[in-house]
């Protein structure tokens, strides 16, 4: 079976219409029909692995969201399954975060170390 | 060779919809069998009640204007596939034609799951995303 990465590089973009994230959300579901895989959050997507954070509350007019997006529960629940979920060192620092504002289950990696942490795949693909 | 392709951009928004036909309609030229998965806007592509307009800045009539419509660009390589040979699959996310309101697909376009893009792409060759922003 082929080992892919995952890398996602956008974020926020479409999560509150679909209450999810759509690269996170289809890992999970590719993970769920058998796929091995991993994932990198790349770029604005390292705000992903950031603890604490809440969208609940939208509302337009009358009709309320009840069921926000919760990235950080999909990225534990990614962990809990076994997928290691990592986050560019540089894009982390770039954005004046640090490594206790993060998830515990987020593996850093620096830009140096991609070449060869992307040989240990199969395949690449870059959301 | 067999080629999964996923796109995620929704025609009319971005030169990133034409890119992609462009790959595919090169590996179709190629001879090469070709699984596209549509996520996200991407599921619009195949709406089979896209309708040409006129261009009236233009001065042209709908017939004139010849509009493309991503639907018949789609549907043109679903032909040429079949005149060469090789096989051309288009998967349209299920989850994500309903929200969108396009079930309504040309002929040919199929409904289908992340599953399914798993699967074609351990049956191919390589796969290649071209997602969104």
């Amino acid at each position: 079976m082929k080992k892919t990465l995952q890398i996602v590089t956008s974020a926020y973009r479409c999560n509150s219409e679909e209450q999810d994230d759509p690269v996170v959300w289809i890992c999970q579901a590719m993970k769920g029909a058998g796929a091995d895989l991993d994932m990198l959050l790349e770029g604005t997507a390292v705000n992903y692995a950031v603890k604490g954070q809440d969208a609940s509350g939208l509302s337009f007019g009358t009709k309320a969201q009840t069921q926000p997006p919760r990235i950080e529960e999909d990225l534990k629940r990614l962990s809990a399954k076994g997928i290691k979920v990592y986050a560019i060192e540089e894009d982390v620092a770039a954005r004046g975060l640090e490594r206790s504002d993060l998830l515990e289950e987020i593996k850093g990696i620096a830009r140096a170390e991609l070449p060869k942490f992307f040989a240990q795949y199969h395949q690449i693909w870059r959301w | 060779m067999t080629l999964t392709f996923v796109m995620m951009e929704a025609p009319f928004e971005n030169a990133r919809t034409v890119s992609v036909l462009r790959l595919i309609d090169a590996a179709i030229r190629r001879r090469h069998d070709v699984t596209v998965f549509a996520y996200e806007g991407a599921v619009a592509m195949t709406f089979a009640r896209q309708a040409p307009h006129a261009n009236a800045v233009h001065g042209r009539t709908a017939e004139e204007e010849d509009h493309p419509l991503p639907k018949d660009w789609v549907a043109g390589l679903m032909t040429a596939a079949q005149q060469r040979g090789v096989k051309l699959e288009w998967i349209n996310c299920g989850l994500c034609v309903d929200e969108r309101g396009v079930a309504e697909a040309i002929p040919g376009a199929k409904r289908g799951s992340p599953a399914d893009l798993w699967k074609a792409s351990e049956a191919s060759d390589n796969t290649l995303v071209i997602g969104t922003r």
